[in-house]
C-alpha cells in the first residue's frame, strides 16, 4: 500500500501568457503510515504537488499510482479516491460552504455513507477535538474569526478519518496553543490509526517536532528528502531557496561557532535542552 | 490626545436568521481601552476569536462601535463623514488576501489605491515599483494575482497597501501564508516604513518571534486587553501567556526549559545572542 508519484510535471494555463511549469518531474514514493512534511518557498509547487494526491488537479505528465493502482487509468474511480485521500486546503473559505458549522463538518462522512448516528458522533468528536467551543456549531461558518474557520475545515476533514490525511498549512492563523493542540492531535492520531499524514507548512519548527521525513520543494522540483535532522544540515542551501533551520538549530551553530562542544543536529526545543544540559555536564 | 485611543470600546455582532430575527449577538470586543502613539510599533496577540480582527476593523471604520469611543488620528470612526479621511489614514493588510486584491493584473492592483486618492499619475508608478519591490514581486507585475500561489498573493495585498502611504498600517496576520524568507522580507520592508517614515505600525500575529522588535505589545483575551508592555516584560511571563493560549518565540521557550532544569538564566530572554552571553556568564 503506498503513494507514487512517477515523474509528474504540471503546466499550468498551457500556451497563453500566464504559462508556468509548476511541477517538473517529481517523482516520490510516500508508504503507508509515513508521516511527511512539505517545505519549499512560496511558489515552490507545495498546493499544486497536493492537490494531485487526490486528482483534483491532473498532471501534464506523469502517472500516480494510489495502492497500486492507476489513478488516471478510465476506470479507476476518483471519487473513491476523494473518500480516502481527506484534504484540508490552504485557505478554509476554499472550503467551508454549508449554512452551520455543524452541518458543514457533518457533509464529508454523510458522503463516505456512514449511518447518520455514526456522522453526528464523527462530527462531534472532530470538533471537539480542534477546541472549537459549542457555542459556534449552529452559527454560519462565515460568522467565525480565521483561527476558528480554520478550525472548522480541519474537522471537516479530520471526521472522514481518511487513510491518506494532507493538510495544507494548516496551522496557519491559529492561536499556538491550537496550534500545539490541533497537531498533537493529528500525531495522536497517526499513533493510533497508521494512517498517512503530509503536512505542508512554512514552520520550520512545527514540521521539524513533528514529522518523520521532509520533502522540500524548489521551483516545482524535490530539492531534499530525508529526516528532519539530515535536511536541517543543509540550512545555508535552504537559506538559499528562501527557506531556515529552526530558531533552535540556529542558536547550536553559535554556540559552536563561541567554542562550546555541541552537536548542531538539535531541531526542536528538548532535543536542545539536552544537548546544552549535556554539554554543560561535560564540563 | 494619542494617535490611536480606545476608551471603553464595545463590538456586538448581531445575528440574525433568514426573517431577520435577532437569533444570536457575540460580544467580540468587551471595553477595550487601548492607546497607540504616533510612530509606534506595535504588536496585537490574542488567541482564536479574541477579538483582534474585529478591532482592526474599527480603526478603519470597516466596523462601528456598539458603545464605546475609538479615535484614529483625532478623528471620531463613528462620525461617517471621517471615513474616507480614516481609510485614507489608516491602510489596512487583511488576514485573507483574497479579500483584498480587485485588479485583474498585479501592478493596477497595486496602484488602485494611490490612483483613488488622486496620487499624480507619475508619482503612482514610482510607488507601484517601490512597493512591489520591496515585497519581492516587481517580477509579477503583469501577472494575474487570482493566478499566483497563497503567499504571493498576500505579498502583493502588503504592496498595494504600502503604495498608499498611509499615516499608519494595520497588519492582520500578514506572514500566515508566508515562507521564512518573506517572512523576514516583509517584517523588513514594515521597520522600515515605522523607521524611516514614521508610519504608525499595528501588526496582529500568532507568530511570537516577530513580536521580539516591537516597541509596546497587548495581548487579548474574550474581547479585553489583558497584558501590555514591551517585548521583554511580556515574554517573561511564560505560565501567563499560556493561560491565554499564547506562547513565546523558541530560544525564550529553550531559555525557560533550560531555568527549570537549574541554570541560573535570567528571564525574558528573547534572542540567540541573549541567551548565548547568558552561556557565557554561567560558564565563566
Ligand atoms: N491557476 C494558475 N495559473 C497559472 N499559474 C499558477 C496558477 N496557480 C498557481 N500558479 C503558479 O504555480 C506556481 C506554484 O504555485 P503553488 O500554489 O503550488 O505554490 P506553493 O508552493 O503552494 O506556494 P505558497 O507557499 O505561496 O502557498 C506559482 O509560481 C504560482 O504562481
Ligand atoms: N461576521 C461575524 N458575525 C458574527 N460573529 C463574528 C463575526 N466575525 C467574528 N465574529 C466573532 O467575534 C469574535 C471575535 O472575532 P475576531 O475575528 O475579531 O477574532 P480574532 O481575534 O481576529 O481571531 P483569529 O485569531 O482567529 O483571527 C469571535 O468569537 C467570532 O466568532
Ligand atoms: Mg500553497
Ligand atoms: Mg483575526
Amino acid at each position: 500500500m503506498s503513494l507514487i508519484l512517477d515523474n509528474i510535471s504540471h503546466i499550468y494555463s498551457r500556451g497563453d501568457a500566464y504559462e508556468k511549469k509548476a511541477l517538473d518531474g517529481v517523482s516520490l514514493k510516500i508508504e503507508d503510515g509515513e508521516f511527511i512534511g512539505i517545505i519549499g518557498h512560496t511558489g515552490s509547487g507545495k498546493s499544486t504537488l497536493i492537490q494531485h494526491l487526490n486528482g483534483l488537479l491532473k498532471a501534464t505528465e506523469g502517472s500516480i499510482y494510489f495502492n497500486g493502482q492507476d489513478i488516471y487509468d478510465k476506470d479507476y474511480d476518483l471519487r473513491d479516491l476523494r473518500m480516502q485521500v481527506g484534504m484540508v486546503f490552504q485557505y478554509p473559505e476554499h472550503q467551508l460552504f454549508d449554512e452551520t458549522v455543524f452541518k458543514d463538518v457533518c457533509f464529508g462522512p454523510r458522503n463516505q455513507g456512514l449511518p447518520e448516528k455514526d456522522v453526528t458522533l464523527r462530527a462531534y468528536e472532530a470538533l471537539k477535538n480542534v477546541g472549537l467551543d459549542e457555542k459556534y456549531y449552529d452559527v454560519s461558518p462565515f460568522e467565525l474569526s480565521g483561527g476558528q474557520k480554520r478550525r472548522a475545515a480541519i474537522a471537516g476533514v479530520v471526521a472522514m478519518k481518511p487513510q491518506v490525511l494532507v493538510l495544507d498549512e494548516p496551522t496557519a492563523g491559529l492561536d499556538p496553543q491550537g496550534r500545539d493542540e490541533i497537531l498533537d492531535m493529528i500525531a495522536e492520531n497517526h499513533q493510533r490509526y497508521g494512517n498517512t499524514v503530509i503536512l505542508v507548512s512554512h514552520s520550520m519548527e512545527d514540521v521539524a517536532k513533528y514529522v518523520d521525513r521532509i520533502i522540500v520543494m524548489d521551483d516545482g522540483q524535490v530539492r531534499f528528502d530525508g529526516e528532519p535532522k539530515v535536511v536541517f544540515r543543509h540550512y545555508k542551501e535552504l537559506e538559499e531557496i528562501g527557506l531556515a533551520a529552526p530558531q533552535v538549530t540556529y542558536l547550536m551553530h553559535d554556540l559552536k561557532n563561541a567554542g562550546y562542544p555541541v552537536s548542531c543536529d538539535a531541531t526542536t526545543v528538548d532535543e536542545a535542552k539536552n544537548e546544552i544540559m549535556k554539554m554543560l555536564g561535560r564540563r | 490626545m494619542s494617535f490611536i485611543e480606545a476608551k471603553d470600546l464595545v463590538h456586538e455582532y448581531i445575528m440574525r436568521d433568514e426573517e431577520g430575527n435577532v437569533e444570536g449577538v457575540q460580544v467580540a470586543l468587551d471595553h477595550l481601552d487601548l492607546n497607540v502613539e504616533q510612530g509606534q510599533f506595535i504588536a496585537v496577540l490574542g488567541h482564536n476569536g479574541s477579538g483582534k480582527s474585529t478591532f482592526a476593523k474599527h480603526l478603519n471604520a470597516l466596523l462601528m462601535p456598539s458603545e464605546g469611543t475609538l479615535y484614529v488620528g483625532g478623528m471620531d470612526v463613528s462620525d461617517e463623514n471621517l471615513t474616507y479621511d480614516i481609510r485614507q489614514t489608516a491602510g489596512m493588510v487583511f488576514q485573507n488576501p483574497d479579500n483584498q486584491i480587485i485588479a485583474s493584473v498585479v501592478q493596477e492592483d497595486v496602484g488602485f489605491g494611490p490612483e483613488n486618492i488622486g496620487t499624480p499619475t507619475e508619482e503612482i508608478w514610482e510607488r507601484v515599483e517601490k512597493s512591489l519591490r520591496a515585497v519581492g514581486m516587481w517580477a509579477y507585475r503583469e501577472h494575474s494575482p487570482n493566478r499566483l500561489s497563497g503567499g504571493q498573493k498576500q505579498r502583493v495585498a502588503i504592496a498595494g497597501v504600502m503604495a498608499m502611504e498611509p499615516k499608519c498600517i494595520i497588519l492582520d496576520e500578514p506572514t500566515a501564508m508566508l515562507d521564512p524568507d518573506g517572512r523576514k522580507e516583509v517584517l523588513a520592508a514594515v521597520h522600515e516604513l515605522n523607521k524611516t517614515k514614521g508610519v504608525t505600525i499595528i501588526l496582529i500575529t500568532h507568530y511570537m518571534e516577530e513580536v521580539v522588535d516591537a516597541d509596546y505589545v497587548y495581548v487579548m483575551d474574550k474581547g479585553k486587553v489583558v497584558m501590555e508592555g514591551n517585548p521583554t516584560g511580556i515574554f517573561s511571563q511564560v505560565e501567563t501567556l499560556k493561560e491565554h493560549h499564547l506562547d513565546v518565540p523558541q530560544i525564550t521557550m529553550l531559555a525557560h526549559e533550560l531555568k527549570q532544569e537549574g541554570l541560573p538564566l535570567r528571564d525574558g530572554i528573547l534572542t540567540r545572542e541573549e541567551l548565548i552571553q547568558e552561556i557565557d556568564r554561567i560558564c565563566h
